[in-house]
């Protein structure tokens, strides 16, 4: 291996205007030195932050295990709050694994340019989110030991799960998907693995010759695998919408006042996307910050990705609202009695939260400036999922405080066991994504290098001509 | 259960529970009867001042009026053993399920502790074992064994002592017959001192029960859910204190 080259990354370019043609100008080598190049910087500050995390996950592992020994009574559920903060905390990382599948997906079919050098970190995110997500439906079993009684296994007594309940259908949707994005997120990776398998030595070396799966790159792969990633494509929109839909009718399917909604599956959905995008662009704030990638994220995705953002919470707001009218309008007396709850009761700083959380955002998403500035963007799309989450858990805790029958009403206190499992997964999720960054390019290197092709301008007269990029 | 074609009234069978609400001190006698007859732990002050209690009936108590002409009214409510039950289909491992008597049936040992049941149960009368329970000396000498004892994260609820049923019909078959109207009585039944409680067959029309199902003053709790249940109420009057 000869010494690379060494790139100057964190100059910004200086005249915004031909950003676009900035890489085109880059030679392939010193495209994959640019990427590849801050996997391997793993300084002081990575190491204090892997540190940290994996504390953090410690500890939370703890408290699970805590849970286990001693029981559900160690957290803050009693009758009637049977369900808490890990089933928000879970429809909270099943919505963010939704932005993955919405950008990769939906961007490529629509060949929309500016979604190259962000599906991966996209893709990660909605695989590591996906895998916190799946913890819960186990974290919050009475008896965890006996999971796999969910699982339709042959056994000799027959017995079978209820694919009835909404919980099996979760189950399904929830492997399902991270299947297929695991499957999504791999595919688009194997060109790339054989790029820093071509420049690397030692263990890494090793890793990603056997992940490359000995490609070449000759025209019959890339033929495939184009092929691959279009049908995966289409495959995984159904899912992605079916996941969130799913999750929903959790509560949807029941008739506790606030959930039993028609609503729900579809706003859910949109929900999720709003998170999910807002939460894409946090990370991809933080992560072009750690590791350098000025030059591949640029104000441009920023701008378009902030632009979606606004788009679904527009989106989200018309859902609610719709949603929320109608209750309102019907006036039944559990339903009035939380809606007083939320407007002036005991709910309301969570609901005024929830709100202000999620409309100030679009207000702000609607300057330019915003969307361009990493900071302001970051701010902004935490404030989303700050209010996210509080959406989330106002819909679970909040609703279940209140039923039909005045004497079963209840209140409930969340408890360091909860609190410190919640902590393990955001941290978890931190940890899982920045091991990730190292090992992984966190730029699809190949998308970057097709891209490019499409700013090298030919002209034969008037005629236009299209690059490979076009047929992709 | 084996069937004997000339002895069993399979599918012709539909317990129910009357509550007399009239009849109702608010003794709380059938709670006390019910911990002991079903294995019932309990949780002591604090928890149950957090809403974990897990007695299968609640007596449930409201003030009507305003001082000085205050009334106190009480409602035993326990698992209403649904017929259209809304905390069946969403256990995903059947450890709820509807019987051919009209019972909506728990199987302690099958439940793995989604607490799914629990939320979709209108009436909240499922209770949970937050933490392993606990029988200190000597009430662990006077548990039933006839009933499974639940340990952490089981769900439970009353079955209207679905053991005292079963025990009722093998003894009447083994003398060639089947049980009589009043023969079957679950603990709560038995035990209340104003004979509030009435437990029979729904579909027997000579049954006390099935006659007081028909009654002017009866009534189900939440019916515009839609869940018909199997505990039916007895209108209370101005005798209630």
């Amino acid at each position: 291996m000869s010494e690379p080259a060494h790139l100057e990354h964190e100059t910004p370019p200086s005249t915004p205007y031909d950003e676009r043609l900035l890489l085109a100008e880059r030679t392939d080598a010193e495209i994959n030195q640019a990427v590849l190049q801050p996997m391997m910087r793993t300084g002081k500050g990575f190491w204090a932050l892997v540190t940290i995390l994996s504390l953090i996950v410690a500890w939370g592992m703890y408290a699970w295990g805590y849970l286990i020994y001693w029981g559900i009574g160690v957290t803050g559920k009693n009758r009637p709050v049977y369900w808490t903060l890990f089933i928000t905390t879970f429809v909270f990382w099943v919505g963010i694994s939704h932005a993955g599948t919405m950008i990769s997906a939906v961007l490529r079919l629509l060949k929309a340019d500016w979604r190259r050098p962000i599906t991966r970190g996209a893709e990660a995110m909605t695989a590591f989110a996906l895998i916190m997500a799946a913890l819960y439906p186990l974290i919050h079993l009475g008896r965890v030991w006996k999971f796999y009684w969910m699982i339709p296994y042959p056994n000799n007594r027959f017995m079978w799960p209820n694919f009835q309940s909404p919980l099996m259908w979760d189950m399904v949707a929830i492997f399902t998907y991270l299947i297929a994005s695991s499957l999504y997120l791999y595919l688009a990776l194997i060109p790339d693995m054989a790029m820093a398998r071509d420049h690397t030595d030692g263990w890494r070396y090793k890793l990603y010759r056997v992940l490359a799966l000995g490609w070449r790159g000759t025209e019959g792969e890339w033929h495939k695998i184009h092929r691959a990633l279009g049908i995966f494509s289409i495959v995984i929109i159904p899912i992605f919408l079916s996941v969130h839909s799913i999750v929903s009718w959790d509560f949807a399917v029941t008739i506790q006042a606030r959930w039993h909604s028609t609503i729900f599956a579809p706003y859910f959905v949109i929900g999720a996307v709003y998170s999910g995008l807002s939460a894409l662009a946090t990370i991809l704030v933080i992560v072009r910050r750690g590791m350098h990638l000025h030059e591949f994220l640029r104000s441009e995705h920023f701008n378009a990705l902030g632009k979606l953002v606004l788009v679904a919470g527009m989106a989200w707001v018309y859902f609610w609202f719709a949603g929320f009218i109608v209750e309102w309008y019907g006036n039944e007396p559990v339903v009035r009695e939380l809606i007083r709850q939320e407007v002036s009761g005991n709910l309301a700083p969570f609901f005024y939260l929830q709100m202000s959380a999620n409309l100030i955002p679009i207000v702000l998403l609607i300057f330019k400036r915003v969307r361009t500035t990493p900071v302001l963007l970051l701010a902004t799309t935490l404030l989303v999922n700050v209010g996210m989450f509080t959406e989330r858990a106002l819909i679970v805790i909040g609703s279940l405080q209140r039923n039909d029958i005045p004497f079963n009403w209840g209140t409930y206190r969340p408890t360091w066991v909860e609190i410190s499992i919640v902590a393990m997964t955001f941290a978890g999720f931190a940890l899982l994504y920045t091991v990730f960054s190292r090992i992984i390019p966190f730029v699809p290197v190949w998308e970057i290098k097709e891209g490019r092709l499409r700013y090298t301008m030919r002209r034969i007269g008037r005629l236009l001509v299209p690059t490979a990029a076009e047929i992709d | 259960m084996a069937m004997d074609a000339n002895l069993s009234v399979e599918n012709e069978r539909k317990w129910v529970l009357v509550v007399d609400l009239d009849r109702c001190t608010g003794c709380q006698a059938c709670v006390v009867a019910c911990h002991a007859e079903n294995n019932i732990p309990v949780v002591g002050e604090s928890q149950a001042a957090y809403g974990r209690w897990m007695h299968w009936i609640i007596i449930q108590r409201y003030w009507e009026g305003e001082y000085p002409n205050v009334k106190a009214r009480f409602m035993p409510v326990m698992c209403q053993q649904c017929t259209e039950a809304p905390c069946e289909p969403v256990c995903p491992v059947f450890a709820t399920y509807h019987n051919a008597e009209g019972l909506n049936a728990q199987i302690y040992n099958r439940c793995i502790g989604t607490r799914f049941c629990g939320s979709a149960c209108p009436y909240k009368t499922r209770t949970y074992n937050w933490f392993r329970p606990e029988f200190p000396e000597p009430l662990a000498e006077q548990l039933n064994p006839d009933v499974s004892v639940r340990t952490r994260g089981i769900m439970e609820k009353c079955t209207f002592c679905i053991q005292r049923i079963r025990r009722a019909e093998i003894n009447a078959r083994s003398e060639g017959r089947i049980p009589v109207d009043g023969e079957i009585q679950p603990a709560c039944v038995q035990t209340c001192p104003t004979n509030a409680l009435i437990f029979g067959n729904l579909n027997d029309p000579d049954s006390r029960a099935g006659q007081l199902a028909h009654s002017h003053r009866s009534f189900r709790l939440l019916p515009e859910l839609g869940t018909d249940p199997g505990v039916i109420y007895l209108k209370g009057g101005e005798t209630n204190v």
